[in-house]
Protein backbone atom coordinates (compact mmCIF):
# COMPACT_ATOMS: atom_id res chain seq x y z
CA UNK A 1 0.00 0.00 0.00
CA UNK A 2 1.42 3.54 -0.80
CA UNK A 3 1.32 5.58 2.10
CA UNK A 4 0.80 8.53 -0.21
CA UNK A 5 -2.82 7.62 -1.55
CA UNK A 6 -3.68 7.31 2.56
CA UNK A 7 -4.77 11.17 2.50
CA UNK A 8 -6.37 11.92 -0.86
CA UNK A 9 -10.11 11.68 -0.63
CA UNK A 10 -11.90 9.21 -3.31
CA UNK A 11 -14.70 9.91 -4.87
CA UNK A 12 -17.50 7.88 -3.05
CA UNK A 13 -20.52 6.24 -4.37
CA UNK A 14 -22.08 7.19 -1.09
CA UNK A 15 -22.20 10.94 -1.66
CA UNK A 16 -26.04 11.09 -2.54
CA UNK A 17 -26.84 10.41 1.07
CA UNK A 18 -27.14 13.86 3.22
CA UNK A 19 -25.43 13.95 6.29
CA UNK A 20 -28.81 15.13 8.17
CA UNK A 21 -30.42 11.65 7.82
CA UNK A 22 -28.11 9.79 9.26
CA UNK A 23 -28.08 12.14 12.32
CA UNK A 24 -31.82 12.14 11.87
CA UNK A 25 -31.83 8.32 12.76
CA UNK A 26 -29.67 8.73 15.53
CA UNK A 27 -31.58 11.40 16.93
CA UNK A 28 -34.82 8.98 16.79
CA UNK A 29 -32.98 5.85 18.48
CA UNK A 30 -31.55 8.58 21.61
CA UNK A 31 -35.15 9.96 22.15
CA UNK A 32 -36.98 6.20 21.74
CA UNK A 33 -34.22 5.01 24.17
CA UNK A 34 -34.87 7.48 26.28
CA UNK A 35 -38.45 7.02 26.54
CA UNK A 36 -37.85 4.11 27.18
CA UNK A 37 -35.82 4.47 30.23
CA UNK A 38 -38.16 6.51 32.05
CA UNK A 39 -41.34 4.10 30.73
CA UNK A 40 -40.26 0.77 31.14
CA UNK A 41 -40.15 -0.77 34.79
CA UNK A 42 -38.46 -4.23 33.90
CA UNK A 43 -34.58 -3.55 34.76
CA UNK A 44 -33.22 -5.93 31.83
CA UNK A 45 -35.38 -3.48 29.28
CA UNK A 46 -33.97 -0.38 30.91
CA UNK A 47 -30.23 -1.62 30.43
CA UNK A 48 -31.09 -2.22 26.46
CA UNK A 49 -32.87 0.87 26.32
CA UNK A 50 -29.77 2.37 27.61
CA UNK A 51 -27.77 0.55 25.09
CA UNK A 52 -29.94 1.56 22.37
CA UNK A 53 -29.32 5.23 23.12
CA UNK A 54 -25.45 4.41 23.65
CA UNK A 55 -25.36 3.13 20.05
CA UNK A 56 -27.15 6.21 18.73
CA UNK A 57 -24.26 7.99 19.91
CA UNK A 58 -21.80 5.87 18.53
CA UNK A 59 -23.77 6.45 15.45
CA UNK A 60 -23.31 9.60 15.43
CA UNK A 61 -19.64 10.01 16.00
CA UNK A 62 -19.13 7.69 12.86
CA UNK A 63 -21.45 10.41 10.65
CA UNK A 64 -19.44 12.98 11.97
CA UNK A 65 -16.44 11.22 11.05
CA UNK A 66 -17.15 10.64 7.65
CA UNK A 67 -18.43 14.30 6.69
CA UNK A 68 -15.46 15.73 8.15
CA UNK A 69 -15.59 19.74 9.02
CA UNK A 70 -14.24 22.19 7.12
CA UNK A 71 -11.92 23.36 9.89
CA UNK A 72 -10.43 20.34 11.26
CA UNK A 73 -10.01 19.12 7.44
CA UNK A 74 -8.11 22.09 6.91
CA UNK A 75 -5.70 21.20 9.22
CA UNK A 76 -5.21 17.91 9.38
CA UNK A 77 -7.06 15.31 6.83
CA UNK A 78 -7.00 12.16 8.43
CA UNK A 79 -6.91 13.16 12.15
CA UNK A 80 -11.38 13.88 12.02
CA UNK A 81 -11.87 11.16 10.60
CA UNK A 82 -9.59 8.67 12.69
CA UNK A 83 -10.69 9.55 16.20
CA UNK A 84 -14.00 9.56 15.53
CA UNK A 85 -13.84 6.00 15.00
CA UNK A 86 -11.17 5.66 17.87
CA UNK A 87 -13.99 7.32 19.94
CA UNK A 88 -16.56 4.68 18.60
CA UNK A 89 -14.09 1.56 19.56
CA UNK A 90 -13.62 2.89 23.39
CA UNK A 91 -17.41 3.46 23.44
CA UNK A 92 -17.99 -0.27 22.62
CA UNK A 93 -15.60 -1.58 24.92
CA UNK A 94 -16.30 0.33 28.10
CA UNK A 95 -20.35 -0.51 27.34
CA UNK A 96 -19.28 -4.37 27.19
CA UNK A 97 -17.81 -3.79 30.56
CA UNK A 98 -21.07 -1.46 31.65
CA UNK A 99 -23.37 -4.57 30.86
CA UNK A 100 -21.44 -7.21 32.14
CA UNK A 101 -21.81 -5.04 36.03
CA UNK A 102 -24.70 -4.34 34.92
CA UNK A 103 -26.43 -7.31 34.98
CA UNK A 104 -24.34 -8.72 37.32
CA UNK A 105 -26.11 -5.91 39.88
CA UNK A 106 -29.27 -6.98 38.49
CA UNK A 107 -28.79 -10.71 38.71
CA UNK A 108 -27.42 -9.80 42.94
CA UNK A 109 -30.63 -7.68 43.43
CA UNK A 110 -33.04 -10.20 42.07
CA UNK A 111 -31.34 -12.78 44.35
CA UNK A 112 -32.03 -10.44 47.09
CA UNK A 113 -35.58 -9.20 46.53
CA UNK A 114 -36.76 -12.77 44.24
CA UNK A 115 -38.46 -9.56 42.11
CA UNK A 116 -36.90 -6.42 40.17
CA UNK A 117 -38.87 -3.80 39.33
CA UNK A 118 -37.15 -0.55 39.17
CA UNK A 119 -39.88 1.62 40.63
CA UNK A 120 -39.36 -0.74 43.88
CA UNK A 121 -35.20 0.03 43.69
CA UNK A 122 -35.55 2.77 46.82
CA UNK A 123 -33.47 0.90 49.61
CA UNK A 124 -30.54 3.74 49.52
CA UNK A 125 -32.93 6.44 49.38
CA UNK A 126 -31.53 8.82 51.88
CA UNK B 1 -33.86 9.37 -4.91
CA UNK B 2 -30.79 7.33 -6.30
CA UNK B 3 -30.36 3.88 -5.30
CA UNK B 4 -28.35 4.44 -2.20
CA UNK B 5 -30.92 6.62 -0.52
CA UNK B 6 -33.44 3.73 -1.03
CA UNK B 7 -30.88 1.50 0.35
CA UNK B 8 -30.78 4.05 3.46
CA UNK B 9 -34.28 4.37 4.02
CA UNK B 10 -34.94 0.69 4.20
CA UNK B 11 -31.92 0.38 6.43
CA UNK B 12 -33.46 2.88 8.85
CA UNK B 13 -36.68 1.92 8.96
CA UNK B 14 -35.53 -1.47 10.48
CA UNK B 15 -33.28 0.01 12.57
CA UNK B 16 -36.29 2.35 13.67
CA UNK B 17 -38.61 -0.65 13.54
CA UNK B 18 -36.00 -2.41 16.44
CA UNK B 19 -36.06 0.37 18.44
CA UNK B 20 -40.08 1.23 18.70
CA UNK B 21 -39.89 -2.71 19.42
CA UNK B 22 -37.15 -2.83 22.59
CA UNK B 23 -39.32 -0.08 23.71
CA UNK B 24 -43.01 -1.60 23.24
CA UNK B 25 -42.92 -4.67 23.09
CA UNK B 26 -44.44 -6.86 25.75
CA UNK B 27 -41.77 -9.19 27.00
CA UNK B 28 -38.11 -9.11 27.52
CA UNK B 29 -37.35 -11.65 25.22
CA UNK B 30 -39.22 -9.55 22.43
CA UNK B 31 -37.33 -6.45 23.21
CA UNK B 32 -34.35 -8.65 22.99
CA UNK B 33 -34.89 -9.70 19.65
CA UNK B 34 -35.64 -6.48 18.14
CA UNK B 35 -32.73 -4.91 19.45
CA UNK B 36 -30.57 -7.75 17.64
CA UNK B 37 -32.57 -6.44 15.22
CA UNK B 38 -31.63 -2.80 15.95
CA UNK B 39 -28.06 -3.72 16.22
CA UNK B 40 -27.65 -5.72 12.98
CA UNK B 41 -29.17 -2.63 10.56
CA UNK B 42 -26.97 -0.29 13.04
CA UNK B 43 -23.63 -2.28 11.16
CA UNK B 44 -25.31 -2.17 8.09
CA UNK B 45 -26.00 1.26 8.39
CA UNK B 46 -21.88 2.09 9.69
CA UNK B 47 -20.79 0.02 6.60
CA UNK B 48 -22.39 2.93 4.50
CA UNK B 49 -20.56 5.35 6.78
CA UNK B 50 -17.20 3.27 5.18
CA UNK B 51 -16.29 2.06 8.66
CA UNK B 52 -15.85 -1.72 7.70
CA UNK B 53 -14.45 -2.60 10.78
CA UNK B 54 -16.61 -1.07 13.57
CA UNK B 55 -19.14 -2.41 11.23
CA UNK B 56 -18.29 -6.22 11.74
CA UNK B 57 -17.26 -5.43 15.34
CA UNK B 58 -20.58 -4.24 15.70
CA UNK B 59 -22.48 -7.01 14.53
CA UNK B 60 -20.02 -9.22 16.51
CA UNK B 61 -19.94 -7.65 19.51
CA UNK B 62 -22.90 -6.41 20.01
CA UNK B 63 -25.46 -8.51 18.03
CA UNK B 64 -23.96 -12.07 19.03
CA UNK B 65 -21.82 -11.61 22.66
CA UNK B 66 -24.18 -8.38 24.64
CA UNK B 67 -27.37 -9.90 23.03
CA UNK B 68 -26.05 -13.43 24.20
CA UNK B 69 -25.76 -11.86 27.56
CA UNK B 70 -28.89 -10.38 27.78
CA UNK B 71 -30.39 -13.48 26.98
CA UNK B 72 -28.33 -15.82 29.46
CA UNK B 73 -29.95 -13.01 32.44
CA UNK B 74 -33.54 -12.73 30.82
CA UNK B 75 -33.33 -17.06 30.59
CA UNK B 76 -31.56 -17.28 34.05
CA UNK B 77 -33.97 -14.94 35.86
CA UNK B 78 -37.50 -16.05 36.11
CA UNK B 79 -39.17 -13.18 34.85
CA UNK B 80 -42.08 -12.76 37.20
CA UNK B 81 -43.18 -9.12 35.13
CA UNK B 82 -43.92 -10.54 31.67
CA UNK B 83 -46.87 -8.17 31.89
CA UNK B 84 -44.62 -5.10 31.84
CA UNK B 85 -46.18 -3.13 29.19
CA UNK B 86 -45.71 0.55 29.14
CA UNK B 87 -49.17 1.86 30.59
CA UNK B 88 -49.87 4.06 27.79
CA UNK B 89 -51.92 6.69 29.44
CA UNK B 90 -49.99 7.01 31.93
CA UNK B 91 -48.82 10.59 33.36
CA UNK B 92 -44.73 9.26 33.39
CA UNK B 93 -45.31 8.07 29.73
CA UNK B 94 -46.81 11.31 28.36
CA UNK B 95 -44.28 13.66 30.49
CA UNK B 96 -41.09 11.55 29.03
CA UNK B 97 -43.10 11.75 25.42
CA UNK B 98 -43.60 15.22 25.65
CA UNK B 99 -39.59 15.71 27.15
CA UNK B 100 -38.57 13.40 24.45
CA UNK B 101 -40.21 15.63 21.74
CA UNK B 102 -38.41 19.13 22.81
CA UNK B 103 -35.37 17.83 22.72
CA UNK B 104 -35.70 15.85 19.27
CA UNK B 105 -37.27 19.48 17.95
CA UNK B 106 -34.19 21.48 19.10
CA UNK B 107 -31.64 19.17 18.23
CA UNK B 108 -33.21 18.58 14.88
CA UNK B 109 -33.55 22.29 14.19
CA UNK B 110 -30.18 23.69 15.41
CA UNK B 111 -28.29 20.88 14.60
CA UNK B 112 -29.79 18.46 12.28
CA UNK B 113 -31.66 20.80 9.18
CA UNK B 114 -28.56 23.10 8.66
CA UNK B 115 -26.75 19.71 8.07
CA UNK B 116 -29.37 18.36 5.80
CA UNK B 117 -27.74 19.97 2.50
CA UNK B 118 -23.91 18.29 2.90
CA UNK B 119 -23.89 15.21 0.76
CA UNK B 120 -20.09 15.53 0.84
CA UNK B 121 -19.00 12.31 2.21
CA UNK B 122 -15.40 11.62 1.61
CA UNK B 123 -13.07 9.26 3.52
CA UNK B 124 -9.51 8.20 2.24
CA UNK B 125 -8.26 5.15 0.80
CA UNK B 126 -7.88 3.59 3.79
CA UNK B 127 -10.73 4.46 6.18
CA UNK B 128 -11.75 2.21 8.15
CA UNK B 129 -9.90 -0.64 7.53
CA UNK B 130 -8.04 -2.90 10.10
CA UNK B 131 -4.99 -1.84 8.99
CA UNK B 132 -5.87 2.15 9.79
CA UNK B 133 -7.70 1.04 12.94
CA UNK B 134 -4.64 -0.88 14.32
CA UNK B 135 -1.91 1.28 13.49
CA UNK B 136 -3.96 4.22 15.25
CA UNK B 137 -4.94 2.10 18.03
CA UNK B 138 -1.48 1.05 19.13
CA UNK B 139 0.47 4.28 18.52
CA UNK B 140 -1.76 7.06 19.23
CA UNK B 141 -4.40 5.87 21.36
CA UNK B 142 -1.89 2.80 23.22
CA UNK B 143 -2.34 4.91 26.68
CA UNK B 144 -6.09 4.86 26.25
CA UNK B 145 -5.91 0.76 25.11
CA UNK B 146 -4.63 -0.55 28.13
CA UNK B 147 -6.61 1.63 30.32
CA UNK B 148 -9.61 0.44 28.56
CA UNK B 149 -8.01 -3.45 29.35
CA UNK B 150 -7.70 -2.60 32.86
CA UNK B 151 -11.31 -1.26 33.32
CA UNK B 152 -12.68 -4.42 31.40
CA UNK B 153 -10.06 -7.07 33.79
CA UNK B 154 -12.01 -4.77 36.69
CA UNK B 155 -15.47 -5.26 34.90
CA UNK B 156 -14.64 -8.62 35.28
CA UNK B 157 -13.84 -9.51 38.03
CA UNK B 158 -16.31 -7.26 39.63
CA UNK B 159 -19.53 -8.70 38.20
CA UNK B 160 -18.25 -12.42 38.64
CA UNK B 161 -17.94 -11.22 42.08
CA UNK B 162 -21.43 -9.30 42.23
CA UNK B 163 -23.36 -12.16 40.67
CA UNK B 164 -21.34 -15.02 42.79
CA UNK B 165 -22.31 -13.59 45.82
CA UNK B 166 -24.53 -15.15 48.90
CA UNK B 167 -26.49 -12.92 50.63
Amino acid sequence: MIPILNHLPIASVFDEVPLGWFLTLSLLMFTLGAVGVVVRRNPVVVFMCIELMLNAVNLTFLSFAAYPTQMVALSNPGEAAITGQMVVIFVMAIAAAEVAVGLGIIMAIFRLRNEADVDDMNTMRG
Amino acid sequence: MTLNQIAFIVLSCLALFGAVGVVFFNTPVRSAMALVVNFFTLGLVYFMLGSELIGITQIMVYAGAIMVLFLFVIMILKSTNDTDKPQLGERRFLFSLLGAGIVFGMIYRYVIMPTMGRTDIQFTRTYGTPQEIGKTLFTQYAWPFEIVSMLLLVGIVGSIMLAKRKF
